[in-house]
């Protein structure tokens, strides 16, 4: 069972419940707290800085990725480079990634990319936001690369032999972007409008784009 | 011709990012990102020397046996240079 099956876990109310934080602090939770205090009593930050910190990280989301996506279905040359230098791409659309390094996996009608990290949860979060739960579980992790049409039936996404599936580990400094193949359908969407087809599992390889309703 | 290289095959204590489950198998060269920080100093504070890094790319084969499912998926990892080895040809799988 993958872990994104959580309905049993719902409160009375139809919400998910979770656990109050009675427990006491762990090791590493004490330390994170000592050393945040000490830089912020020796001025090396601020509080204001940490929590602007934690802002602009959680301004990034998918829909960032998803703008990356749609101008490359758009403007086949933006593609290319894209393709050579997916950080640089991205920075052109205006993306402030940081140092990110990422590199762009396309899927076509004969090869479907999906990304993991075995070895702890790398994700691209400086284009993409945090990621899901389920990217960060040992289920995830250790099935994927195992048996990942199994993994990706369970996300409802089902494909056929003749299709090479590329699983992509992300063990080192590189990070990983999927970029979905575009729908059939579409060509009279908007860039604007493709990018609401794509998700943010299209993305990492355990979906497909969305078809236009 | 794509180059061909192997994992080492050691288990060497401490910060590692080369998987476990791709020790000692043989894939071949996918691209060539670069020289980065060697993880295993930066891990604990030390001055990290520049080491080339590699993608690596495996087939479902190799590092699961020929009988699994689909043998000609792959796997892909970014593996440093001082991982890997380069087999002779007479030993390929």
């Amino acid at each position: 069972m993958m872990p994104h099956d959580h309905h049993d876990h719902l409160s009375p109310s139809g919400h998910p419940y979770r656990k109050d934080n009675d427990e006491p602090l762990t090791y590493w939770q004490c330390m994170e707290i000592a050393m945040r205090e000490l830089l912020i009593e020796k001025g090396v930050t601020t509080a204001t800085e940490i929590a602007s910190q934690i802002d602009t990280m959680d301004a990034r989301s998918p829909a960032n990725g998803a703008a990356v996506v749609a101008r490359s279905w758009v403007d086949p040359a933006f593609k290319a480079r894209l393709l050579e230098n997916a950080s640089r791409a991205s920075r052109e659309m205006g993306f402030d990634i940081g140092t990110l390094r990422l590199i762009a996996l396309e899927n076509t009608e004969d090869i479907h990319n999906v990304v993991v990290c075995t070895l702890c949860s790398c994700y691209p979060r400086n284009l993409l936001g945090l990621p899901p739960d389920w990217y960060k579980t040992r289920a995830y992790r250790s099935r994927v690369v195992k048996e990942p049409r199994k993994v990706l039936a369970e996300f409802g996404l089902e494909l056929p032999a003749e299709t090479t599936v590329r699983v992509h580990d992300s063990t080192a400094d590189m990070r990983y972007i999927v970029i979905p193949a575009r729908p059939d359908g579409t060509e009279n969407m908007t860039e604007e409008e493709l990018a609401e087809l794509v998700s943010r599992d299209s993305m990492i390889g355990t979906g497909i784009a969305k078809l236009p309703s | 011709m794509a180059e061909r290289v192997r994992v080492k095959h050691m288990m060497p204590p401490g910060h590692v990012r080369a998987p476990a489950y791709l020790r000692g198998k043989t894939g071949f060269v996918e691209r060539k990102l670069g020289a980065f920080g060697n993880p295993e100093q930066l891990a604990y504070g030390l001055p990290a020397e520049k080491i080339p890094l590699l993608r690596v790319r495996f087939s479902m084969a190799e590092v699961w046996g020929s009988d699994t499912e689909y043998p000609n998926d792959t796997l892909d990892a970014e593996i440093f240079a001082h991982w890997l080895e380069y087999p002779e040809t007479h030993d390929a799988p």
